[in-house]
């Protein structure tokens, strides 16, 4: 393991903070995208059914 | 060799991204992983900062891509001003969240920094200020497309924001170099070798800046798809209303 020193605090809190929130936008994005497309095909499927 | 006008077409968009995004996820994972890595676990300390030189791996890149997302949004935008494509106006829209979270990175990063190099979380410096404020607009620019039910209006409004803000997101990367009164030091990368990191820390911030860059473009692609298919939701549904 790297030895931070008397700056482990900092330097792992600025990992952690970055990583989680880069790690959320792209958890949603995806969520998001997959929601959307699901959908998007449900709702074309009863447009087409509908005439 | 086909035009770039040609990707305006929303399906046209989607085809074409959906055959560039697993390489592109892929490569960004790679670079950013890789980078971060090399980064942490295989440089030195700084003689002056101490291990906290390693804030540098994610601040620049964030900082970087804070500034530039909202460039790509200018750009955007004023594609969908003059020439009225939806995909470009969703585009700019697609990236605001990114662009935000970039902006949030950069300065959480830079405020953990800042307190045992500088003695301060915050200091009102030309460069950390200008950056506040960008945050402010992007919050300002999601609440503006959220708060409109007619996407054009809502593009056309947010293009305008997008227009203004365009002077923070220059006065942050630009106000180190005109204002001297700031704390905050000059650009790490720089063609002046005096200015420029140490070639050590050098490589590993390139390759996450890669890595930022291939994520910021794979989210806003994936992104923009999202939202075009939520407004050819939109309108069927509208139609389906119509239509009774």
């Amino acid at each position: 393991m790297v030895d931070l020193g008397k700056y482990a605090t900092e330097v792992l809190a600025s990992y952690a903070v970055s990583i989680a929130l880069l790690a959320a936008l792209v958890a949603m994005s995806v969520i998001r995208a997959r929601r959307a497309r699901r959908q998007l095909a449900q709702i074309e499927e009863r447009v087409k059914r509908n005439g | 060799m086909a035009s770039i006008w040609s990707y305006a077409n929303p399906k046209k968009f989607i085809e074409t991204t959906d055959r560039v995004l697993p390489a592109l996820s892929v490569l960004a994972l790679a670079a950013l992983v890789g980078g971060l890595i090399w980064g942490f676990f295989f440089t030195p300390d700084d003689y002056k900062q101490g291990s906290t030189v390693k804030i540098i791996y994610l601040h620049v890149p964030a900082a970087l891509m804070a500034i530039n997302a909202w460039m790509m949004m200018l750009i955007a935008s004023l594609v969908w001003i003059i020439r009225r494509h939806h995909v470009s106006a969703l585009a700019a829209k697609a990236a605001a969240p990114v662009g935000a979270v970039m902006t949030v990175i950069a300065l959480a990063t830079g405020a953990i920094w800042g307190q045992p190099m500088w003695g301060t979380w915050w200091e009102w410096d030309p460069r950390l200020t200008s950056f506040l404020i960008l945050f402010l607009f992007y919050l300002g620019y999601m609440a503006l497309w959220s708060a409109i039910e007619d996407d054009d209006t809502a593009a056309d409004l947010t293009g305008i924001l997008c227009l203004v803000g365009s002077v923070f997101a220059l006065l942050s990367r630009y106000a180190v170099n005109f204002w001297n009164q700031g704390l905050h030091q000059g650009a790490s990368l720089s063609l002046d070798k005096e200015e420029n990191v140490a070639d050590v820390f050098y490589y590993p911030l390139l390759l996450c800046i890669a890595g930022f860059v291939l994520l910021f473009v794979a989210l806003v692609f994936l992104r923009t798809q999202t939202e075009i298919r939520a407004r050819r939701m939109r309108a069927l549904m509208a139609r389906e209303r119509l239509d009774g």
